[in-house]
């Protein structure tokens, strides 16, 4: 049941992910973009990643993406027509090799420093928001306030630009 | 065998939950025309059918034997796909509203039907109940955007531009004004939440009653009502997103619209006034009169407050309500903190 689901989502955010990149209007691209943010939440709930995959949801398909659809829609780039691409596949060949570079890398830390063979389980008696609300606060304190400053700076950053601009 | 008819069960069971959300919400759509009348000493609609009530069924036929008019110029598929995005959006999350305690099956049937989870008076009771909700209304933006954009009308993409940023602005409004009742339940759960206001002095709203008003201000602009309605602000934007949209395809807006209304009154009766429990009736009648009894809010809002200029609708929603609900978060987490404090 649990590899129906994992090789249906797979595939939805695979397939999305492929169509991002290779369709030619900026509208589409972001549609399937938010697809694919869906199909990666559908992923994380696989993975008993229950809280990760709803912020998931909120923050970027929910918000992030939003603000992209806004900038399309607003400046109608939608009618700008994107170069048609080039006759030579050199771009296209580049791309593919360094993400499947960048893929065994991953692959190989992966088996080098996560021990085989631990499938991920439901922590018991604790819901996955409390584990992650814990570890947040406790563990890994020091990180997660650095996260918090620099999205400040960045909020603070981007009132100053706005108001240089008026 | 063993994995089949629990399945069943559970899809009966969704079915059965949406067209009982859906005839609700086409009575929603008749309770607020005649609400309204009787607010403005008229009579409303009270021709089809005893006191009107079978006008929706009236209104559901004209919509769906109306020309359906594709706009030429219209972006085709994404046309068609966003009234069906936000009907969606609206329906999902009653999946994880707590309606009953139980569903009496167990007396029903012998012990066999209440093994299954099935006996529950939720869809689905989620440990992350109120996150799920806040995701998939997030989404629901997409449908209206979508629909402002693809229409390829001035009208409509102004209109789905304020939607959108109405609706993003202030859902952040409406998160920050949950987060305290989260910190009083410690819990995502709906159900948990519900459980744990037993008593009428448990309910959250006398413990929050700053979050409660948050929440109702936030909320129906979420939903886009008066004094919010700024989306389809008729002198302004013709009918905003929903311009270029003709019968069944409007009446899916619609009906999203209304289930939105629906939820948000659910929801409310949840987080604040203790869901289904209440003495003497069962459950599910104490959670219909608290949802309906919000639903009249809404509609009695409209009636009386006007609508409100766009560029102070954004500036309410960014300088007020979320430094207030910062604020109420922070008041709650200290106070609470204290009073864990000092019970030990």
């Amino acid at each position: 049941m649990e590899q129906i689901f994992f090789y249906i989502l797979g595939a939805i955010t695979l397939v999305s992910a492929f169509l991002v990149v290779s369709l030619r209007r900026p509208i589409q691209n972001v549609l399937f973009m938010i697809l694919m943010m869906v199909g990666l939440a559908g992923l994380f709930i696989l993975l008993h990643a229950e809280f990760v995959a709803m912020v998931q949801l909120v923050v970027y398909a929910g918000a992030i993406m939003v603000l992209f659809l806004f900038v399309i829609m607003l400046l109608n780039l939608d009618q700008l027509k994107m170069p048609p691409p080039e006759g030579s596949h050199v771009r296209w060949w580049a791309g593919a090799v360094i993400a499947f570079a960048v893929m065994g890398l991953i692959w190989l830390a992966f088996k080098m420093y996560l021990a085989p063979e631990v499938p991920p389980v439901e922590q018991a008696g604790a819901s996955n928001t409390v584990v992650v609300g814990k570890a947040l606060f406790t563990t890994y304190l020091l990180p997660f306030e650095i996260a918090s400053v620099l999205l400040l700076a960045a909020i603070v950053g981007s009132v100053l630009l706005a108001r240089s601009r008026s | 065998m063993d994995l089949a008819i629990p399945v069943i069960l559970v899809i009966v069971k969704v079915l059965l939950v949406i067209f009982v959300v859906l005839t609700f919400v086409a009575y929603t759509t008749l309770l607020e025309r005649r609400v309204l009348g009787w607010f403005q000493v008229r009579l409303g609609p009270n021709r089809v059918g005893p006191w009107g009530l079978l006008q929706p069924l009236a209104d559901g036929a004209k919509l769906l034997l109306k020309e359906e008019v594709t706009v030429t110029a219209a972006n085709r598929w994404i046309y068609l796909v966003a009234p069906l995005i936000v009907v969606t959006c609206a329906l999902t999350p009653f999946a994880v509203i707590p309606f009953a305690k139980d569903l009496y099956l167990d007396r029903i049937f012998d012990q066999a039907a209440s093994k299954f989870v099935l006996n529950t008076g939720v869809i689905s009771d989620l440990n992350v109940g109120i996150l799920f909700v806040f995701a998939v209304s997030s989404l629901g933006t997409y449908g209206v955007l979508l629909g402002g954009w693809s229409s390829n009308n001035k009208y409509s993409l102004l209109g789905g531009v304020r939607a959108g940023a109405q609706m993003i602005s202030y859902e952040l409004a409406l998160s920050l004004s949950v987060i305290g009742v989260l910190l009083l339940a410690g819990t995502l759960s709906l159900t948990q939440i519900v459980e744990a206001q037993d008593s009428v002095w448990k309910w959250y709203v006398f413990r929050q009653p700053l979050g409660f008003i948050l929440f109702l201000i936030a909320g129906s602009a979420e939903i886009g009502r008066t004094p919010f309605d700024l989306v389809e602000c008729e002198n302004e934007l013709v009918a905003g997103y929903q311009t270029e949209y003709s019968a069944m395809k409007f009446g899916l807006f619609y009906l999203g619209e209304y289930a939105h209304l629906l939820f948000l009154s659910a929801l409310m009766t949840t987080l604040y006034f203790g869901g289904w429990q209440g003495p003497f009736f069962p459950p599910i009648v104490w959670f219909l009169i608290k949802t309906f009894f919000f639903a009249f809010v809404f509609i009695w809002i409209r009636a009386t407050y006007p609508r409100l200029r766009y560029d102070r609708v954004m500036a309410f929603g960014w300088k007020v309500l979320l430094p207030v609900g910062l604020f109420n978060v922070m008041v709650t987490a200290f106070v609470y903190t204290l009073w864990l404090q000092y019970r030990g």
